[in-house]
């Protein structure tokens, strides 16, 4: 568990942070979102010491981190930074090595490490482990940065803008990734982004940051249907705001016993699929599977029922 | 493309043929007298004068090819040969109806030729695109093959080679002194230089100070400054117990060298700070979060990335101080100076370029290396190429 605890950073007179605090839950994601300037970076830098907060400060599972040198505390939390920061006089391979390298990994460990984790990313170790960063295209370089925080299985990872320059395919297809990863290995995940897209999908609870403060703290539904200001409500986008609820929520959620035509859906799609089927199909229904068997079905009504209770 | 020839070759071979208009060789009667030039074709028999004009011009005519870089590199080595062949049979040719004390030196002609060669060379190596390696043999070729040539004696008729053999010990001390002077200076400026850069690049008030100064120092003039070096080394030497018995005094190596470490230090300074201000912010920043001591950064981030920067610096320094180690022999420091001193003292024109050609050598080598040392320094550059 991380607590941040009124944590404030103050350049001259402006607070890049202000009086920041938020709880986040060992292995899930957090994703911190916010137009550009209002404190994201600094927050998440302040959080393995990169900045030293004014005043406040962090623990993790309970020890502050002024406790400890910050160089240690570094070596135990990932770090991908903001456009990548790749060492462009080493291999991709020694990049993604370098904190192992620092804990005095075994070479061949190393390098099994090293190999995953380019398989992992969609890029073939033979081809690219001993290019040079500057021969990589942008989207690689972002996923060497991003293979590179992960390399020592950190149990906690900060990732600035990790996937920016990626285009919206193998975005949604990194993001995917990043959170069967952080399944499988119930890592915490602390994410900055400026895409409310992102955040929505990935975030287990999801931070709105305004000029500094933290202006919502909450699970991605609740960012959604019920915005603590009109700054959220406008981050979320009137338009696409039905649109992301309905992402957010399984199909499982409004089945109902009864008939449909047409094809299926499983039950763990979204309400944004059902309603996309029907619309494109001219259905008023679809039917609902689990393990290949139907178990009911969706219908239009209900869809709209449950979005239009914001009336 | 549709180039049928190479504009540089043209070029060449303009001033190549325009050269032989010149004299070739100088006739004197002894060693100051002033002297009657020769010119290209009078200087030899005629078969030595048609085989080496002819290697010379087809050599500068192989110079016309454009993109067959081997082929205009084996034409300027054979406009070489012809040019030495040419050298060493004209000067036997001219000393043998002259009287014992006549001396015969390279002219204009002479050295308007080997510039043009030179240049070709340069041109047609310059398009085989060398990797360091290919370089450095190249290097070694030219060298091993010039080592050759001076102890075949065939250049033994030429007027520095005789004042060379008069004083071949002396020659060999002034080279280690000037090698002394120019690396020693360099070496002392570099432990003092990366420090101070580092320093200076950390610290902006010491960097407010430090660049300033240097810079001043830089704009002394050479003699003024070995000049200035005279009564300061002389008063230390004089006041400061035991400085006089390792070697400081007014005059002499000492002068010279500090003279030499204080040019120095400004493009080692300058190139520090520089080279490591060219570290992206970013690679710093991200060597930081991972949670790298501020050494390991330093020897493992910023110095590698900032390397070729002040490497760049270093060859700067050594190449400037060769030349500038010459004015040392004015004051006694030693070194190639001194057979350019003693000569125009004496209005020898040959034991200037004694004095001289060494020297440009030397600074010619001492380039070529560190290129090559700087390129090797860059980890993507030199993998393309090998
Ligand atoms: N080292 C610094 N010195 C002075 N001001 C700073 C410094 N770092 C950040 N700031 C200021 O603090 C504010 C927040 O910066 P921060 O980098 O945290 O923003 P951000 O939300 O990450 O923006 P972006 O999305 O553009 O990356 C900005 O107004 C910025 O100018
Ligand atoms: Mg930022």
């Amino acid at each position: 568990m991380i607590e941040i605890d009124h944590i404030t950073k103050t350049y001259g007179d402006i607070n890049a942070v202000d009086a920041v605090s938020m709880v986040i839950e060992t292995g899930t994601i957090t994703v911190v979102v916010g137009t550009s300037g209002s404190g994201k970076t600094t927050l998440l830098r302040m959080i393995n010491r990169l900045v030293e907060p004014t005043s406040g400060e962090v623990r993790i599972n309970g020890e502050p981190t002024h406790a400890v040198a910050p160089y240690l505390l570094r070596r135990r939390i990932g770090y991908a930074i903001q456009g990548h920061g790749l060492f462009p006089h080493q291999t991709v391979a020694r990049n993604i090595a370098s904190v192992p390298r620092l804990l005095d990994w075994p070479t061949d460990k190393i390098n099994a490490r090293v190999d995953e984790l380019l398989s992992l990313f969609g890029m073939d170790p033979a081809e690219f482990r001993d290019r040079y960063p500057q021969e990589l295209s942008g989207g690689q370089q972002q996923r060497v940065g991003v293979a590179r925080a992960l390399a020592s299985r950190p149990d906690l990872l900060l990732m600035d803008e990790p996937f920016g320059a990626l285009d919206p395919i193998i975005r949604a297809r990194a993001q995917d990734d990043l959170k069967e990863i952080q399944r499988k290995l119930g890592s915490t995940i602390v994410l900055v982004t400026h895409d409310m897209d992102e955040a929505i999908r990935l975030g287990d609870r999801v931070g709105v940051m305004d000029g500094g403060k933290l202006v919502q703290y909450a699970p991605p539904e609740d960012i959604v249907e019920r915005p603590a200001s009109g700054f959220v409500a406008n981050m979320v986008g009137d338009a696409e705001r039905p649109m992301r609820l309905l992402s957010l929520i399984p199909v499982g959620d409004l089945t109902e016993d009864g008939a449909a035509e047409g094809a299926m859906l499983p039950d763990t799609a979204s309400l944004r699929d059902a309603l996309s089927a029907c619309l494109w199909t001219g259905r008023d229904a679809v039917p609902v599977e689990r393990d290949g068997a139907q178990i009911g079905r969706v219908t239009l009504a209900a869809i709209r029922h449950r979005v239009g209770q914001h009336a | 493309m549709g180039l049928t020839v190479s504009p540089p070759g043209v070029l060449f071979a303009v001033l190549g043929a325009a050269s032989l208009l010149l004299p070739f060789l100088t006739l004197r009667a002894n060693r100051i007298v002033a002297g009657e030039g020769a010119a290209p074709w009078e200087v030899a028999g005629p078969t030595v004068t048609i085989a080496a004009l002819t290697a010379i011009a087809a050599g500068l005519a192989c110079g016309l090819l454009p993109s067959r870089p081997w082929l205009r590199f084996a034409g300027s080595l054979l406009s070489l040969a012809g040019l030495i062949f040419l050298l060493s049979r004209g000067a036997a040719n001219l000393l043998g109806d002259a009287g014992d004390l006549a001396r015969v030196s390279p002219a204009a002609g002479f050295w308007c030729l080997l510039s043009v060669v030179m240049l070709l060379m340069a041109d047609a190596i310059g398009g085989l695109q060398p990797g360091p390696r290919l370089r450095l043999g190249l290097l070694t070729l030219v060298l091993g093959a010039l080592a050759l040539l001076l102890w075949s004696g065939a250049l033994n008729d030429l007027s520095p080679m005789q004042e060379y053999r008069t004083r071949a010990a002396a020659f060999r001390t002034a080279t280690w002194r000037h090698v002394a002077l120019a690396l020693g200076s360099l070496g002392v400026a570099a432990a003092i230089g990366f420090p101070l850069g580092i320093l200076a690049f950390r610290k902006a008030r010491v960097r407010a100070v430090t660049l300033p100064v240097l810079s001043f120092l830089q704009t002394i003039p050479s003699l003024a400054m070995f000049g200035i070096m005279i009564p300061i080394l002389g008063w230390v030497g004089a006041t400061v117990p035991g400085a006089q018995a390792v070697g400081i005094a007014g005059i002499g190596f000492a002068p010279a060298f500090v003279a030499l470490l204080l040019y120095s230090l400004l493009p080692v300074v300058a190139n520090t700070v520089a080279g490591l201000g060219s570290v992206p912010a970013a690679s710093v920043e991200a060597a930081r979060g991972m949670g790298m001591t501020g050494p390991q950064r330093f020897w493992t981030v910023e110095l590698p990335l900032a390397l070729p920067v002040i490497l760049a610096g270093l060859r700067i320094v050594l190449v400037q101080n060769i030349g500038l180690a010459v004015i040392a022999g004015l004051i006694g420091g030693g070194g190639y100076g001194t057979f350019v001193f003693q000569g125009l003292n004496q209005t020898a024109t040959d034991l200037i370029l004694l004095g001289a050609l060494p020297t440009v050598l030397m600074a010619l080598v001492a380039a070529i290396l560190m290129d090559i040392v700087v390129e090797v320094a860059q980890p993507t550059l030199n993998r393309k190429n090998t």
